[in-house]
């Protein structure tokens, strides 16, 4: 039964590291690769949700036979939405990032800010 | 010798994952999904309703239409964000 | 950025149509195998980010400004929103599918189970899929472009 979940576990694992990597580096690029760990962990999650045992794609061009099991569409498709949610969110950080490092000339997050 | 924001650090991350790992012992089984209705009537109607040997590609165009729109919209709200925020603006001097 | 050796340049010019191409097919049978719009327009895009990493920043800014790149952004968008109104004017529903069963392009409709591939099928989804697809090459090659215009002179950098 526990063997069963392994890909739950994986998913865990990659929500832990992301949130260490966001709470506890003080570089910004680490901070922005910790966010894309999480965003990682919660799309392998949303596309585990979708399988059924012993079952193929649900494609019918050249399928093993009329009557064989498919897995679900729907979970597939809302995954491919938030990767690119993802990708566009991506964008702006290291944009923001950009900006931040030709103003101030560091890329270390305990000394920017703190100007009266 | 560590500073009180490393420990309130560790103390959110111990109890974030402390939840998680109780809740992989609380979920269904992976492979035996909990309500496959809507899915089986797609997999079925979906070569006649919408003419398309693939099921993602119908369910992404044709019965969930809305939401590819959503998408495009924030996909062409983040590069017009982006091209308009890395600008060359011409120095006046 | 600065452009890298003669060997670099020489694989890139030959296996940028292979990218291009596999692209393009990647796109177009959407309704048929694995893929569609975003799939196909992300493979186009990495193949035309590895032409401006092999040649340079300073080549490419002679030959596209940004602002070309926005006409074919545009047109993807709006093709896309107007086949969604179209569906309202023929059909009687928002993104309603009016192509399947007339006998205009894209029109034929399979039989059940699993069959050969045939790419008269699908209706509307095979234009949907164009239009989406020229929207995300023109996106993400505008957002490749504008970073590595901005990050030229920076303070320590090169």
């Amino acid at each position: 039964m526990m063997a069963y979940n392994l890909p739950y576990l994986a998913v865990v694992a990659l929500v832990i590291i992301g949130l260490y990597a966001l709470l506890f580096r003080r570089n910004l690029i680490k901070m922005v690769i910790g966010i894309t760990l999480i965003e990682s962990g919660v799309n392998l999650f949303l596309i585990t949700l979708g399988f059924r045992k012993d079952s193929v794609a649900p494609i019918y061009t050249g399928a093993p036979s009329s009557k064989s099991v498919m897995s679900l569409p729907v979970p597939q498709a809302l995954t491919l939405t938030s990767i690119v949610i993802g990708v566009a969110v991506l964008a702006l950080m290291l944009t923001l990032v950009i900006h931040l490092y030709r103003h101030y000339g560091t890329l270390d997050s305990g000394k920017i800010g703190g100007e009266k | 010798m560590f500073s009180n924001r490393d420990l309130f650090g560790a103390l959110f991350l111990s109890v974030v994952a402390g939840f998680l790992i109780f809740s992989i012992f609380t979920i269904h089984p992976f492979g035996f999904p909990n309500t496959p209705e809507m899915d089986d009537y797609i997999i079925n109607n979906c070569q006649e309703e919408t003419g398309a040997n693939n099921g993602v590609t119908s369910v992404v165009f044709d019965y969930r239409g809305m939401d590819t729109l959503g998408e495009a919209t924030v996909l062409f709200t983040a590069v017009a964000a982006v091209v308009m925020l890395l600008r060359r603006v011409k120095k006046n001097d | 950025m600065t452009e890298m050796s003669k060997i670099v340049k020489t694989i890139t010019n030959i296996a940028f149509p292979f990218v291009l191409i596999y692209g393009l097919y990647v796109i177009s049978h959407g309704h048929l195998t694995p893929g569609g719009g975003f799939q196909g327009g992300a493979v186009v895009a990495s193949g035309l980010a590895m032409i401006l990493v092999a040649y340079g920043s300073n080549w490419a800014i002679k030959k596209v400004k940004e602002k070309d790149l926005s006409i074919f952004e545009s047109l993807g968008a709006i093709g896309f929103i107007s086949l969604a109104i179209l569906g309202l004017i023929f059909g009687s529903v928002f993104f309603k599918n009016f192509l399947t069963g007339k006998e205009i392009l894209f029109g034929k409709i399979p039989e059940f189970g699993s069959t050969i591939a045939n790419i008269n099928t699908a209706g509307v989804i095979p234009w949907m899929n164009f239009a989406v697809g020229l929207k995300v090459i023109a996106g993400l090659f505008a957002i490749v472009l504008v970073m590595a215009y901005g990050t030229r002179h920076l303070k320590g950098g090169a």
